[in-house]
């Protein structure tokens, strides 16, 4: 029997499988913040909130009108978008003029008020989702118990994040939304419709957090205060990657969750601090993060 | 100068009617506070519960004892210590508030102790869960009613190690409330030759517990406890559950366990879970009489802490009744004197070092078949006697009973 850092290769891999897993959330999630940062330079504190109301859209369908759990996870991003818009629309526009501070304090007040009313309406200890029945059970790999469905969270949420990252990168659109980031006015100048584009923009970058909301409900308590408590994480996981840097945060989300899953093995008081120390040291050596560019 | 005289004398005979005989009630009235978490991680085991149960046990007495009217007041206390502190503080000096209920995280109770103790009121309290506060920290001001770290230590410890269950790992919250649980525990499976195969500490508020559950599942241990609360406890239980603990043979032992978190993750999930409990809404006539007329006005079953403050709160107030008076140490004695009998504790018994003592209930919950209701979620395995699950005195390091055995010696 060999040992890797002081460990039995069973329960090593055991852990950054499970670390993989929580990084896909990160991942979802930070894409999510990169994308609206990169466009919008907003600093969407409502991000977390989102994505508990899209665990709650899947929850509520489910319980109120019997939609199941594969039609929640289109609906519930479709619903969190057009809330989004909305948002952008009519709170959000009015602020690109002033300081960054502007937008995360509104963003910020509209998190509260999110999470406040769903405690006032379905209390703090939140209630728990059924796992999809497809998706039951698990497999012995051997050197660990895997649940089907955290298989399929990866797998999910693999798919999303480079099929955004293609989408930005490697399509038209994409090009015209990166276009739109490095210089708005030339863009208007070709007769593109910029501010359309921003509104889409936020649109789909909130749908992701619904998305990682709806794969979150059968794992995670469905609770107003769920995604609070992933948030500043995610925020971290996004200064790590570079801020508006697509393949970054997706790779860093990964990355991160990596990261944690070893520090729960070695050290688990510290396993919610770790990834902010390695913030601390990504900023003193690179401060425009690990695949930002440097201003 | 005739008016004046009039006047002068029209107030002294008001005066004098007025203050012989029912004096003892100050500003003519008795007043009660309810102080507790209303918006955080504890709002469902206590909040507005806790301020209904209040409000029924005032409704119960008729809204008035000794010829005076009682009046409630309430505050969330945030669980900041500082918060608290302030509130009971203007209570007590502008408020004329007698006596505060409620009281949850620990911190909060402390702090609030040292004001009571300054004006001397009365706290009951009923969310806490640190022994502490009737033991290092104990006070005169002070009755500790529903539950402590104790209690739920040597009721679930002793109930598994007698089934043969002798194997611990610990999943522990990584603070004062979680490490002091642990070493219960841990000393109660000691103490009668078991073993404590490990524990983990997890953070405060930590979301995927996956990590910890397999490291647990790794120690082979034949009881998994849970040293935490509120959140914590359900998403251990959750991932203990997707990774299929409960189902290969481990014992989940809930060390704090409230019946909202049992609603919250639902018998399918919670299966199996072992916990003590102070009371539970099905398990007498009684019990199930008054948790139905709470239901109706709150539209959630009790809590064992929302049920406690009813109990707490109508104990008092009978002991306003038969004394007459709304002074600490009068009401206090008076409720020492009588033994707490209601559908909470059927002999409750006030100590010197303020615990009330009465029967705890190891309970287990049910599997989704044999649940036939919403609310049918656990079923009591064994009563556990008040002297068995509270610490008894000879092992006690409160200052009321330290002293009053020196002197004696």
């Amino acid at each position: 029997m060999f040992e890797i850092i002081g460990m039995s290769p069973q329960v090593l891999f055991g852990q950054l499988l499970l670390g993989l897993i929580n990084g896909s959330f990160y991942a979802l999630l930070s894409l999510g913040l990169a994308i609206i940062f990169g466009l919008l330079n907003i600093i969407n504190f409502v991000h977390g909130a989102l994505y508990m109301l899209g665990a709650f859209v899947a929850l509520l369908g489910l319980q109120w009108l019997g939609i199941n759990y594969w039609a929640s996870l289109i609906i519930a991003p479709l619903l969190i978008a057009l809330l989004g818009i909305l948002m952008e629309r009519f709170l959000l526009r009015k602020l690109y003029r002033e300081d960054h501070l502007y937008s995360l304090l509104l963003t910020f007040g509209l998190a509260l008020i999110l999470e406040g009313s769903f405690i006032h309406w379905f209390g703090i200890s939140g209630q728990a989702y059924p796992v999809p029945d497809a998706l039951r059970g698990g497999y012995n790999l051997g050197f660990m118990y895997l649940p089907t469905y955290r298989g399929w969270i990866v797998l999910a949420s693999l798919l999303v994040c480079f099929g955004c990252w293609y989408l930005i990168e490697r399509t038209r659109l994409g090009s015209l939304l990166r276009a739109g980031t490095e210089n708005p006015e030339l863009l208007k100048a070709f007769g593109v419709n910029v501010p359309l584009i921003v509104t889409l923009t936020y649109g789909v970058g909130v749908a992701l957090a619904a998305f990682a909301g709806v794969l979150a409900a059968p794992v995670y308590q469905v609770s107003p205060v769920m995604g609070s408590n992933l948030l500043i994480v995610v925020f971290a996981v996004v200064v790590i990657g570079g801020m508006g840097s697509i393949l970054g945060s997706i790779l860093t989300g990964l990355g991160m969750g990596l990261v944690e899953g070893l520090t729960k093995v070695f050290y688990p008081e510290a396993s919610t601090t770790v990834i902010f120390l390695v913030m601390i040291l990504v900023l003193l050596t690179r401060p425009a993060g690990l695949f930002g560019k440097e201003a | 100068m005739k008016k004046i005289i009039k006047t002068v004398g029209a107030i002294l005979l008001a005066a004098s009617t007025s203050t012989p005989i029912l004096a003892a009630i100050s500003d003519d009235a008795v007043k009660i506070g309810v102080l507790t978490d209303m918006s955080g991680p504890y709002r469902a085991s206590n909040g507005p519960g806790s301020v209904e149960a209040a409000m029924m046990a005032i409704e119960d007495a008729g809204n008035e004892v000794a010829g005076k009217p009682v009046t409630l007041v309430s505050a969330d206390d945030q669980n900041k210590a500082d918060i608290g502190a302030a509130r009971a503080r203007q209570w007590f000096d502008v408020g004329g508030v007698d006596m505060v209920t409620g009281l949850t995280a620990t911190s909060v109770t402390l702090a609030v102790k040292n004001i009571a103790e300054d004006k001397d009121r009365l706290l009951l309290v009923t969310g806490s869960a640190s022994s502490s506060i009737t033991n290092e920290h104990c006070s005169p001001n002070l009755v500790h009613w529903v539950y402590d770290t104790h209690a739920l230590a040597s009721g679930t410890a002793v109930a598994l190690m007698e089934q043969g269950l002798d194997s611990w790992y610990f999943l522990t919250a990584d603070y004062t409330f979680g490490t002091n649980l642990q070493a219960d525990v841990a000393a109660v499976v000691k103490a009668r030759g078991g073993d404590v195969l490990g524990a983990v500490r997890h953070p405060l508020s930590t979301n995927d517990f996956s990590s910890f559950i397999l490291q647990a599942q790794g120690s082979n241990a034949k009881v998994i406890a849970l040293a935490n609360a509120g959140t914590d406890t359900i998403n251990a239980i959750k991932a203990a559950n997707e990774f299929g603990l409960v189902d290969s043979g481990f014992n989940m032992a809930g060390l704090l366990t409230t019946l909202d978190v049992i609603k919250g993750l639902g018998t399918e999930t919670a299966k199996g879970l072992y916990f003590t409990t102070g009371f539970y809404w099905d398990r007498t006539p009684e019990t199930r009489d008054w948790s139905q007329r709470f239901y109706e006005r709150f539209g959630a079953m009790p809590t064992m802490i929302q049920a406690g403050v009813y109990s707490a709160v109508s104990h008092y107030l009978k002991a306003v009744e038969a004394t007459g008076s709304d002074d600490r140490a009068t009401v206090l004695a008076q409720m020492r004197k009588t033994p707490v009998r209601d559908f909470f504790a059927k002999n409750g018994q006030i100590r010197e070092d303020g615990r009330m003592v009465y029967d705890m209930y190891l309970a287990r919950v049910k599997a989704p078949e044999d649940s036939k209701g919403e609310w049918d979620l656990n079923e009591i395995i064994r009563t556990i006697p008040g002297d068995q699950a509270y610490r008894p005195l000879s092992e006690s390091q409160c200052s009321l009973i330290t002293d009053s055995n020196t002197t004696s010696h």
